[in-house]
């Protein structure tokens, strides 16, 4: 298979452009800025949208538009252009629409840095714009793992008329590494039973909406949504588990920040530390089972994430606070380096 | 001139708008929805113009000639 | 007997939500009317945001999508984008397309985008209950200017076919009223007009009907009608703004 040097951000799109994307909505934002330019060049030729909108509130639902329509559609951002996103995703959301959002995560909040960072977290899975909902999260650790989930994202976004987000981070968006498009059938999916592409005078009219002003139509819609939402999250969850038979300390670590800490784990081993690694592929939902395999040997728990500490709040849910979770993180952009992760998995008791 | 009574919601947009001045809103029967509805006075007299059809915002007026 | 006015086919046989009086009916009546005329109901995607028209999709028989408030323009563009063969329109009022959606109606025009969007303009809030619009006359009173609108305050009103007619990629902007029949008569011209300047992928048109809210205004309907012609005319003049349409065709 041929395999290509890539950066991050532009094997995003080329993963999208092969999985049937029809149109792309995006606004400049560093660090996923390559993203959009590479759409902008490669779109057309390949007989679709590219549009560079007004704002990110401009292109999300431009999105929601053009998704409506049953096309595949797809919006990137990083962290502060999301948050401009949040209303339209709630409103994707709400209409059953299936869409994917790309955040190549920088730090924050406000304006924060340009550097890669974990924060958004908690947005993307407990709070992406306002309403009981969620969105599929995928995160991947590889530029490889980039073109998979993207594809991914869009198969499973369609099989459940749900948004799916790709969370990377500004590290993953910018390196290169060698990839591999694989054969990739866009696979079809039939939205003719809601898509509101114009009725030819064949069927009713199909109305997408989200608004519902009797509570108990509201209420139901809802609950239909979190019905699918049980079958996504029996489903769909993926995890890497890494060293994790016999391992007494388990770090817990997503996307680029798990990569630097399986050289920690490697480096733990070499030394005789029993260190395992949980990785979650998908965020939301949140890999509950594997979690608890990963953890069925371990005394102690470490979460590393570029953040103050979000995911753990989940890693603490899935085993019901039944060992003890202890964190490590850097923030506003800052990489740890997995010197000071083994430090930390020494420190924590890893080392007895 | 016909009215559909059970849509008119008794605006009278369609009275003022009648040249004839044969269109009013009566005062004593109401609708289900408790609107005094529109009624043509004077069938005869109508000229089919549709004015008070063009002016009715809820499509409550049907014109035959 | 024959029949000469009945309810447009692409007009749903529901009744709607809107107050008595209320001119929404009429337009989308007149927007019905020249999807049967033009035979393009199956064809054509309509757009409708938050505001007293939010639930126009139980009205129109065409397919629909309901948008957040502002954002017709850019979810239109979504679908026109990917689907450039059906006719696409948006039906906003006054705070949606002139103070949440500003940046979304100007883009959507400067980019000439081949839409409709017929513009609502009744100088107030209606959906919330009668609070200032960008549309709001100086010395209006509502919900928001008890005490009249004071420009040295809440600012001038917006004037929205003059603005966009500024912009290259306008092709067609037009303000008509529904105040009356020959103006009516003048209203469906336009729409007409403006979907056949869609049909001719002609560019971006825009409709601003002058339109009435009796009870935000405390008027009655007929009161209503009156304030439109003897306050709204003079501060928002009727006509053709811009009309690029037959430009080019020799």
């Amino acid at each position: 298979m041929e395999r290509n040097l890539m950066k991050g951000n532009e094997a995003l799109a080329e993963a999208a452009i092969r999985a049937g994307c029809k149109c792309f909505f995006g606004y400049p934002i560093t660090p996923q800025t390559e993203l959009a330019a590479y759409m902008a060049k490669r779109m057309n030729k390949a007989g679709g949208v590219f549009l560079q909108a007004e704002s990110e509130i401009a292109a999300i639902n431009m999105v929601l538009g053009a998704a409506s329509t049953g096309v595949r559609a797809m919006t990137s951002s990083s962290s502060p252009g999301i948050s401009l996103k949040s209303e339209g995703i709630s409103y994707i959301a709400g209409s059953d629409l299936p869409a994917v959002i790309i955040n190549v995560q920088r730090g924050g909040p406000g304006l924060g840095g340009i550097q890669p960072s974990q924060a958004d977290y908690w947005q993307a899975t407990k709070a992406l714009g306002h309403g009981d909902f969620h969105l599929m999260v995928f995160a991947p650790a590889s530029v490889q793992e980039m073109v998979d989930m993207v594809v991914k994202a869009f198969d499973k976004a369609d099989e459940y008329r749900v948004p799916a987000m790709i969370l990377a981070d500004g590290l993953l968006g910018q390196m290169m590494e060698p990839v591999s498009f694989p054969e990739i059938s866009a696979n079809p999916t039939d939205k003719s039973s809601w898509a509101a592409d114009g009725h030819k005078g064949k069927r009713e009219h199909h109305i997408i909406n989200s608004l519902y002003l009797k509570p108990d139509e509201l209420e139901k819609s809802v609950e239909d949504r979190f019905a699918r939402y049980e079958t996504i999250k029996a489903n769909e969850t993926d995890a890497e588990l890494y060293l994790t038979e016999d391992c007494d300390i388990l770090l817990c670590a997503f996307g680029a920040t798990a990569r630097v800490v399986k050289s920690a784990v490697n480096e733990a081993r070499a030394q005789g530390i029993k260190a395992g690694l949980f990785r979650p592929k998908t965020l939301w939902p949140f890999p509950v089972k594997e979690l608890n395999e990963a953890a069925k040997s371990a005394k102690k728990l470490l979460s590393v994430e570029m953040s103050m500490g979000q995911m753990i709040d989940d890693i603490k849910l899935a085993i019901n606070c039944s060992k003890p979770v202890e964190f490590y993180g850097r923030t506003g952009g800052v990489i740890p380096n997995p010197a000071e992760i083994l430090a930390e998995i020494k420190k924590v008791g890893g080392a007895e | 001139m016909t009215v559909i009574t059970e849509r008119c919601k008794g605006c009278g947009l369609c009275a003022a708008a009648c040249p004839k001045k044969i269109v009013e809103l009566q005062k004593e029967k109401r609708n289900k929805k408790g609107y005094f509805y529109a009624v043509c006075t004077d069938q005869e007299a109508c000229i089919g113009c549709a004015m008070c059809a063009m002016m009715c915002p809820d499509c409550a007026i049907t014109i035959e000639k | 007997m024959a029949v000469v006015f009945e309810r447009p086919k692409s007009l749903l046989d529901v009744p709607t939500h809107y107050c008595p009086g209320c001119t929404h009916g009429i337009v989308h009546r007149l927007v019905a009317e020249v999807m049967d005329e033009m035979g393009i109901e199956g064809d054509t995607v309509g757009v409708c945001p938050v505001g007293c028209s939010v639930m126009a999709y139980d009205y129109f028989g065409c397919d629909m999508i309901e948008a957040p408030h502002g954002r017709a323009p850019a979810v239109a563009t979504g679908v026109k984008r990917t689907n450039p063969d059906k006719f696409v329109f948006t039906y906003q009022g006054d705070g949606d397309l002139a103070a949440i959606g500003t940046a979304e109606t100007v883009h959507v025009a400067t980019r000439g985008e081949n839409i409709v969007v017929i513009f609502i303009n009744n100088t107030i809030y209606g959906m919330t209950g009668g609070q200032m619009a960008p549309t709001t006359l100086p010395g209006q009173v509502t919900q928001t200017t008890p005490f009249g609108r004071d420009p040295q305050l809440a600012g001038y009103p917006v004037r929205v076919c003059e603005m966009l007619s500024t912009l290259t990629g306008t092709a067609y902007a037009h303000r008509v009223a529904v105040d009356s029949v020959p103006h009516i008569r003048d209203a469906k011209k336009a729409i007409r007009k403006a979907f056949e300047t869609q049909k001719a992928k002609k560019g971006f048109s825009i409709v601003e009907v002058l339109s009435t809210c009796p009870t935000n205004w405390g008027l009655t309907p007929t009161e209503a009608i009156k304030r439109l012609q003897d306050e709204m005319i003079p501060y928002y003049p009727l006509g053709v703004y811009k009309d690029t349409t037959e430009e080019g065709n020799e």
